[in-house]
């Protein structure tokens, strides 16, 4: 990537299908969408983490807060982490009325998410089935939509034949080991395109200022104060961060980081409640439409939806232990096969074209760490497991809300770290792919 | 496929086993703050290097073990022996 420094226009280039045509016909290329800066000594707030959290927050601390002199650094590039890696599922039937309220709100700010940052998201909001395979998990199901409903919730249990009708490669009959007995049906759920939701989040931020630097590693979190080693741990302060680059001094810092948050988080003598799993996912060749939904299967531990190009993509559930690897596993796509068997037994004879997996920082409780810590100006946005990308958008809102004002909003009270000091787990059982 | 080295059975497949996290001594419950106690349940080092952890060998000889295993890289080193008393575990 090249440093050219600012390319000095104040206005971005509107994306719409004249401007595709015109420069299509006329030849001409695209400008750079963000750009490449040189790192200031100073800023108003640092990003640590460049993924949808933490370029949807810097987004918002302009936008909302017009804090515009703010730093999103990423040791690698923008939205290598999970924001790439995940399965791209977007819903808000959850269990506990603080996770329905709060992933809600997200679906809410996704459906206005193209016009708003006038880029494509190929938000796709075509249903969402979560399937039961027993009395106890059906029983789930029903709780569920009662919360949701109570919650404006578009939900319902519907049976098999239903089912059926809304997606007829699934196998509702009683052969299976685990006959299908009913679902979870939430039609505003859906998919969106991921790398656009990262491009379209950098591309506004940058327009407002904010700065992206890619290839800017953390080292160290500067403090003063703390009652731990250099200042650092409980009732100290944020001073700045210690970069590859250099050092910044910021009276903010905001941990937006998955898989590394704990180790992030350390840096401040902040202890998290987070263990690091890899979570596997795969993808099969394309095929022609024929899956019009999203179809969960908690029992199961798979989740999977078609994307436009005909590719079936698959998620599972987290591996069991603690890993920071992200190599791939073959007891994962021996057993992905055949549970997906299991749902679809038409597509025996489709390849699997490659398997990847992400870092998920798991929380006891299965809900995110949001919030102020016990250092001042060390906020933190982790904890994110299996449902962070659907959760971004909201996240960044809040947590921008929540850093430029010093208060902690409504929407994520629930969430905070004292939580755990407290004894007031969420207990967020709706999540996707946790055995439960 | 990681081969975890239990120290009756030998090197078995994770699967055989089931995982019981960081390995840390429990602090007296008589005597323990409410913070301590907390810190105990919930926080973890979760560490992108050597770990101490206990594996429960499920489907051999149903004991917990304690081992030390890289979680960057998957390696396992120091092994336990039959006895081992090593590690938090209970």
């Amino acid at each position: 990537m090249r440093g050219n420094g600012r390319l000095g226009r104040k206005r971005p280039p509107k994306y719409s299908a004249a401007a595709l045509a015109w420069k299509g016909l006329r030849g001409q290329s695209w400008p750079r969408v963000w750009r490449d800066c040189d790192l200031k000594r100073s800023y108003d707030a640092v990003v640590i983490g460049g993924g949808v959290h933490g370029l949807a927050t810097a987004y918002y601390l302009a936008r909302n807060h017009g804090m515009t002199d703010v730093a999103v650094l990423d040791k690698a590039y923008l939205g290598s982490g999970g924001s790439g890696r995940n399965t791209a599922i977007v819903r808000s039937n959850y269990l506990t009325p603080e996770g329905v309220a709060f992933y809600d709100r997200s679906v809410h700010l996704y459906e206005q998410m193209a016009v708003e940052l006038n880029i494509n998201v190929m938000f796709s909001q075509r249903g969402h089935l979560t399937l039961a395979h027993s009395d106890a998990s059906l029983r789930t199901m029903h709780w569920r939509a009662e919360v949701n409903k109570l919650g404006g919730v578009n939900s319902s249990v519907i049976g098999p034949d239903e089912i059926k009708k809304e997606c007829p490669s699934l196998d509702t009959s009683d052969h299976p080991r685990y006959p299908i007995q009913g679902a979870l049906y939430h039609p505003p759920g859906g998919v969106v395109r991921h790398d656009a939701v990262v491009w379209g989040y950098a591309r506004a931020a940058d327009h407002m200022g904010v700065e992206m630097h890619q290839k800017t590693e953390v080292t160290d979190i500067l403090c003063e104060g703390g009652d731990g080693p250099d200042g650092k741990g409980a009732g100290g302060r944020v001073t700045g961060v210690r970069t590859n680059r250099g050092d910044i001094s910021t009276p903010i810092v905001i941990n937006c980081t998955a898989g590394w948050a704990s180790l992030i988080s350390t840096m401040a003598g902040v202890r998290l409640p987070i263990t690091t799993h890899p979570l596997q996912a795969a993808v099969t060749e394309p095929v022609k439409m024929f899956l019009p939904t999203v179809v969960v299967s908690g029992s199961l531990h798979v989740y999977v939806s078609q994307t436009d190009r005909g590719e079936l993509v698959f998620g599972a559930s987290v591996d069991p232990y603690a890993n920071y690897s992200v190599r791939g596993s073959l007891e994962f796509t021996e057993g992905l096969a055949g549970h997906v068997l299991e749902l679809m037994p038409g597509v025996s004879r489709m390849r699997i074209l490659r398997q990847w997996s992400g870092l998920c920082d798991m929380t006891p409780d299965y809900s995110p760490v949001m919030g102020h810590t016990p250092v001042e100006g060390f906020l933190v946005d982790v904890g994110w497991g299996t449902y962070g990308f659907k959760a971004a958008p909201v996240s960044g809102e809040q947590i921008a809300e929540a850093a430029a004002t010093g208060t902690t909003p409504k929407l994520i009270e629930a969430f905070a770290l004292s939580r755990f000091d407290d004894g007031e787990l969420v207990g967020e059982k709706g999540a996707a792919s946790v055995g439960h | 496929m990681l081969l975890v080295p239990c120290p009756n059975c030998g090197p078995r497949n994770s699967t055989d086993l089931r995982y019981g996290g960081e390995s840390h001594a429990r602090p007296d419950p008589n005597t323990a703050s409410p913070a301590e106690w907390r810190a105990y349940l919930y926080l973890r080092d979760n560490p992108a290097g050597w770990l101490r952890e206990n594996w429960y060998c499920a489907s051999g000889c149903r004991r917990w073990f304690s081992v030390e295993r890289n979680t960057a890289t998957n390696e396992f080193r120091d092994p336990p022996l039959p006895g081992d008393k090593r590690g938090g575990a209970a």
